[in-house]
């Protein structure tokens, strides 16, 4: 049997109602389970970019791109392993105000952590910390005795090492 | 949708005039060459169906009983004329009646539009009468589907639905089109779509591929041909047939591929597959090169995919880049349309005879013809066989009738006995095996190729599917002749209850109506045969109607069909018995 890796699938695609159902239905149909989902624009204008994380054999990865790339608005996708892309995520902790007064140490593990504070109200304040899934567990694990109000990690964002040709695919789109 | 995604075309109808949106989708039709639609109305149609009957000299619509028999109509139509059929219904019920035609066709890759109409825009998502999100519901069983909400969008989308259906693989697309859509009026104008950025209808064919796939064809000592419904799609049977006669390699086909070149072809050796034929299944497993032209190896032609031609070199002719390494790893892929690719292929091949390797063909033939298709067409019992009436089809239809079947054991004996001369004869439910396909997919295939007989073969189970649709054949007059083959079981099921669950025979055996009566009902004439003195005559006689005839034949209650391939089981130990 082949070993389950963490695959990132990259598809880039027309911005169109439903295509997400195509999509997610194309893992549904095979029960593989979605690690986490993104959808934004892409550096190509009215390209959407899906960054899809799953875990699963490099053979089902492979199989899926192809059933994904089948799809008409989808323009070309891709798979990759970790070592072949730069990926993060980013998430949101919201602590209570008083805390960032009285517990000295919080000022510590903003600053070593890298994080920022978005915003500080009377009631609470809101940091901000982009990094690797590890990274961010990390700084959860530490600030969690003090007590989080709300905490919310986004899905994984990444891009590829090596190129993703979608620019030369439109083009000869258009001299066709 | 934008503009900036289609590449346009002008046509010849591309003159702006001012129109309803019910109005323009019968332009769109019109424009795309439908002259055949098959549907049933209701609240959120009407207006559309208000101009089909201004327009119904223009475009016939056909009402069927049922929106499933829309559907496989449509199918019955596309398949054996090539064009794409089109099927309409209302939102709600009307809409998910359409949706095991929609799969059926998705799975067997033809070409269909489905509209369906939708409560109007301000109530999408309030729950309203006979609301139902049927984008949401055909997504995984569509190639492409869309919901217009503005008239405007009408003649885009509706050419996009097109061009998608039947280029490429081809497959089903639906568009859903709101009530309020259908009634505003806007300046309609036409323009077929030819290509679409996101989409590749046709790869583009490496040549590479095409010298190494030709290379290990030159090479191979014992090569064997596969063929599937691709070539059919793909128009390449001329090509097909030059190809094999070339380099007189044997060549076998799938449920699918049936017809496309003719049964009696001495480089013919027969069907694959689960109840294909001994030989071909066999030899998969001997082969040194196995060139698999427009198939997709569906488990019921490999069977165990861990033991499946694992010493041959696969050669993957296929226009489906998802399909290379799906199922069998190709040693060489060759990607693109496959009349391209033999067009390609075939001056780089020597020519060849391989005679003993198709004696192997040969003796395999002749061990089947033993144990099995002798008691099926030359039976000796008193019992009348499926496989000799398929028989008596062949001979008083000259092999030329189109056989449309539906599933179970009368499916198989059909696809494993009739003969076709001409491709595009051979309609069944083959990837999605739907029970109820057959009537009124005949009705579509009569419709399709009115000058060809069309013959359909069903069991007594799956007519009482979509018997209704006998309403329809008796409303239209269309001259189908039907042909059930009564065992008085769920047959397909009973012979795997005797096989492999110790004859537990639950919920399989029919209590069955009188189908004469029943038919006689819709005054179409019907005849029923329990004796074999009176089947040849009976089938001639019913060949001979000019008009829709019915003949029941009753069959032995438990025979099997073999050869069978168990599931999960290597094509290597297909049983004979």
């Amino acid at each position: 049997m082949e070993e389950n890796k963490t695959y990132t699938i990259s598809v880039y695609s027309e911005n169109n109602v439903g295509l997400l159902n195509r999509i997610s239905g194309i893992f549904l149909k095979r029960h593989i389970n979605i690690e986490s989902l993104n959808v934004s624009k892409s550096e190509i204008d009215h390209v959407s970019k899906f960054t899809i994380v799953v875990h699963t054999t490099e053979d089902w990865a492979r199989k899926i791109v192809g059933q994904i790339e089948k799809q008409i608005e989808v323009i070309k996708a891709y798979y990759h392993t970790n070592e072949e892309t730069i990926f993060q995520e980013s998430a949101l902790f919201k602590i209570a105000s008083n805390l960032l007064f009285d517990e000295r140490q919080i000022q510590n593990i903003i600053k070593d952590n890298h994080s920022e504070i978005v915003t500080v109200s009377p009631e609470f304040f809101v940091i901000s910390k982009s990094g690797r899934r590890e990274e961010i567990e990390e700084m959860y694990e530490q600030l969690k005795p003090y007590g989080i109000m709300q905490f919310v990690r986004s899905g994984r964002i990444s891009v590829s090492k090596s190129e993703m040709q979608i620019s030369n695919i439109l083009k000869e789109f258009q001299y066709q | 949708m934008e503009v900036k995604t289609l590449k346009k075309e002008e046509s010849k109808t591309g003159t702006s005039i001012r129109v309803s949106g019910a109005e323009a989708v019968i332009h769109c039709l019109l424009a795309e060459g439908i002259d055949t639609v098959y549907g049933y109305p209701g609240g959120a149609i009407m207006p559309i169906y208000d101009e089909l009957f201004k327009f119904k000299d223009e475009l016939h619509h056909v009402l069927t009983r049922h929106e499933q028999g829309a559907a496989h109509a449509a199918q019955g139509y596309a398949r054996v004329s090539g064009k794409v059929g089109v099927a309409m219904a209302t939102s709600g019920p009307g809409a998910t009646n359409l949706v095991t035609g929609i799969a059926d066709a998705q799975i067997d890759s033809t070409p269909l539009v489905c509209i369906t109409g939708q409560v109007a825009r301000h109530l999408l998502g309030s729950d309203a009468f006979q609301e139902t999100d049927i984008v949401g519901i055909s997504t995984p069983v569509t190639k492409w589907n869309y919901q217009i909400t503005h008239a405007s969008e009408i003649p885009e989308v509706i050419a996009k639905a097109f061009y998608i259906a039947r280029s490429g693989r081809p497959g089903p697309v639906l568009i859903d089109i709101t009530k309020n859509a259908q009634f505003e009026e806007f300046d309609f104008k036409y323009q077929k779509c030819t290509a679409i950025r996101s989409y590749t209808a046709k790869p583009t064919i490496s040549q590479l591929k095409i010298e190494e796939a030709a290379e290990a064809i030159n090479n191979a000592k014992k090569p064997m041909i596969v063929w599937g419904q691709g070539i059919i799609l793909g128009k390449a049977e001329a090509e097909l047939k030059a190809f094999v006669e070339k380099t007189g390699i044997p060549a076998a086909w799938t449920i699918l591929g049936a017809s496309a070149l003719p049964n009696t072809h001495p480089l013919n050796v027969g069907m694959v597959g689960m109840h294909g034929n001994y030989g071909p299944n066999i030899l998969t497993n001997e082969c040194d090169v196995l060139i698999a032209l427009g198939m997709r190896f569906d488990d019921r032609v490999t069977g165990d995919l861990s033991t499946y031609a694992k010493q041959a070199k696969v050669l993957h002719f296929e226009i489906d880049p998802a399909e290379i390494n799906k199922n069998v790893h190709a040693d060489v892929p060759v990607l693109g349309d496959v009349k391209e690719s033999l067009e390609a292929i075939l001056p780089l091949l020597k020519e060849n005879k391989h005679e003993a390797w198709h004696n192997e063909f040969k003796e395999k033939y002749k061990i089947e013809f033993d144990k099995v298709i002798k008691n099926d067409l030359q039976p000796e019992k008193e019992g009348l066989t499926m496989g000799e009436v398929i028989e008596q089809i062949n001979i008083a239809s000259k092999h030329e009738a189109v056989i449309v079947s539906d599933v179970g054991q009368h499916q198989m004996i059909a696809c494993r006995y009739a003969k076709f001369n001409t491709s595009k004869s051979n309609i069944t439910s083959g990837g999605l095996g739907t029970m109820g396909f057959a009537l009124p997919a005949a009705i579509g295939a009569k419709m399709g190729a009115p000058k060809r007989e069309v013959v359909a073969v069903i069991g007594d189970g799956g007519y009482q599917m979509t018997i209704q649709e006998l309403g329809t054949i008796f409303q239209t007059g269309v001259p189908v002749k039907i042909v059930v083959l009564n065992n008085e079981f769920l047959g397909m099921v009973r012979q795997w209850q005797q096989l492999f669950f110790d004859k537990r025979y639950a919920s399989t055996e029919m209590t069955n109506p009188d189908f004469i009566k029943i038919a006689e009902g819709y005054h179409i004439q019907a005849k029923k045969v329990t004796k074999r003195e009176d089947l040849a005559t009976a089938v001639e006689e019913m060949m001979a109607s000019p008009d829709a005839y019915f003949l029941e034949v009753q069959v032995e209650k438990e025979d099997n069909v073999f050869p069978m391939i168990p599931t999960g089981a290597s094509v290597s130990d297909v049983r004979l018995s």
